[in-house]
């Protein structure tokens, strides 16, 4: 079995369109991060209530930190591969042929966990357009993804900071075969340990499914916890402490102690960051044990039991090596593959692992952890 | 030597772009204000096809503040993770020395030269009265 070469690009000299052949034999790939979205607001017609429908419409999107999702502007417009966009017009992810062609089946991806931004609900002010959004976006993946592409699996996406909300969305859709995860972002208005949105670990862990923390959100907060800094760089690199904030918070307020089969995934925030944030952890906690009772374990215990890192996007340290080591670290079982398809920063599934990795590794991370996480079969 | 006849010039004009195969391989082929380009399609960083990424230019700063934009449209960015490339020299500019990408031979010759061969051509013939453009490998 080679993980070196899969995909052979063919051109047809008549069309210039290329395909892709897969070779036999090939790995399994479970995807841990493919953004799907509507082409536009009208497209989640069907499934918003005409009252949301029309708010949208009239007053539009007012997100907690005052912007769009995407608070700074991006290297490619909307942070998409400038091959992604379809041809019929929407945005990249929205046409379920071109998700087909240019992902699913060019790489032989066998599932697809959805990760759906934007237009999702998630940091509205107003919570019940927040809720109302979340649901539509909901039944969207199913009806319009999910169900005549089975290859994909939907997020619960939850309108977190409404925790009873959060859960009837989870109650109305978690035992729905096409369910991979229940979907939350990394930037709250709390740190997301806290008691506020344990009704959403409780209803999670009831229904046996992962909670994916993917980076981005508008909790309110600035970017860092000195404001914001001036460039889309900054904001990239502090994608890795918004996940630091998410596990230390999740550690240290007890929610694997109240939750203990709960699985975690950290979506999109890399991984280099936590081997040293395990180790300050655990050291704090062995000098300041009475500060947290509640807590049986060390940090480092809790993190390696309950908490699953997407790769991408993986750092990319000049000794390959290293990053070997760091994913040694962490643990082979811990890491899934993640595309981040059609986002400009995606990985490759094939290219994107250093060479060195063993092939027994690769495939924990290209397929059995994610079918372990998200309970496939 | 093989020289592979892979248009009519006036197929393509300045400000327009082709892939096509040669040799099993993709390649690019560039227009710039009338100077041909040919480089390697495929990007050495994780294989992205570069004919959908965008000419931009070069910015550069000696200190915070200020500013120089130098060679307009000679710099080819990957469609996917940004990655630059000199069109000139085929290299990258963050990792010059490991990133780059092959150059390979590109000219306009007229019909005429051509039909003597040897070359090769896929889908149209080529006419002694036409420019073709045409790449060398060896």
């Amino acid at each position: 079995m080679t993980l070196d070469a899969p995909v052979v690009h063919n051109l047809d000299p008549a069309t210039g369109e290329s395909s892709a052949v897969t070779k036999p034999n090939r790995l399994s790939i479970i995807d841990g991060d493919v953004h799907t979205a509507p082409s536009k607001l009208a497209e989640l017609a069907p499934f918003l209530p005409q009252r949301w429908l029309e708010h949208m419409q009239t007053y539009g999107s007012r997100k907690r930190h005052g912007s769009s999702y995407e608070p700074y502007p991006k290297a490619a417009p909307r942070a998409m591969r400038r091959d992604a966009w379809p041809d019929e017009g929407g945005l990249p992810g929205s046409s379920l042929q071109l998700l087909q062609k240019q992902h699913l089946d060019h790489y032989g991806v066998d599932v697809g966990v959805m990760g759906p931004l934007g237009l999702s609900g998630q940091g509205e002010i107003n919570l019940d357009l927040s809720a109302a959004l979340a649901s539509a976006i909901n039944l969207w993946q199913l009806e319009v993804m999910a169900k005549p592409e089975p290859r994909l699996k939907a997020s619960i996406v939850v309108p977190f900071e409404d925790a009873v909300a959060s859960v009837r969305e989870i109650e109305r859709l978690g035992a729905d075969p096409h369910i991979a995860q229940v979907f939350m972002l990394t930037r709250s208005m709390e740190p997301l340990g806290s008691r506020r949105y344990w009704p959403i670990y409780e209803a999670a862990q009831a229904y046996d499914l992962p909670v994916g923390f993917h980076v981005f959100g508008a909790g309110g907060h600035p970017y860092t916890g000195a404001g914001w800094p001036s460039y889309y760089i900054e904001e990239g690199a502090g994608h890795a402490t918004s996940c630091q904030t998410v596990v230390t918070s999740l550690v240290m307020e007890g929610v694997f102690e109240r939750f203990p089969k709960l699985r975690t995934v950290m979506i999109e925030g890399g991984f280099g960051w936590l081997p040293a944030l395990t180790w300050r952890l655990d050291k704090l906690l062995d000098r300041m044990r009475d500060e947290v009772p509640h807590l049986t374990r060390r940090p480092s215990e809790y993190i390696r039991e309950h908490i699953w890192l997407t790769t991408q996007p993986m750092e990319e340290p000049e000794q390959r090596a290293h990053l070997e080591e760091t994913m040694e670290w962490i643990g082979w079982d811990r890491l899934l593959f993640a595309s981040d398809y059609p986002h400009w920063d995606f990985d490759d599934p094939f290219r994107a692992f250093p060479a060195s990795i063993s092939d027994a590794h690769k495939r924990q991370i290209l397929t059995a952890n994610g079918k372990a996480v998200y309970r496939l079969g | 030597m093989v020289r592979h006849v892979i248009a009519p010039a006036k197929d393509l004009p300045a400000g327009n772009r082709i892939r096509v195969m040669i040799d099993g391989k993709p390649v690019l082929v560039l227009n710039i204000k009338g100077e041909l380009f040919a480089l390697s399609d495929t990007c050495p960083h994780r294989g992205a096809s570069l004919s959908g990424g965008i000419l931009t230019g070069h910015v550069v700063s000696e200190t915070p503040g200020e500013y120089k934009y130098s060679r307009a449209g000679e710099i080819l960015r990957c469609p996917w993770h940004a990655w630059e490339f000199d069109v000139r020299t085929g290299r990258s500019w963050c990792d010059p020395k490991r990133m780059r990408l092959m150059q390979l031979d590109v000219k306009i010759e007229p019909g005429a030269s051509l039909v003597e061969g040897p070359y090769k051509t896929e889908t149209f013939p080529v006419r002694i009265e036409d420019d073709y453009i045409v790449i060398e490998t060896t």
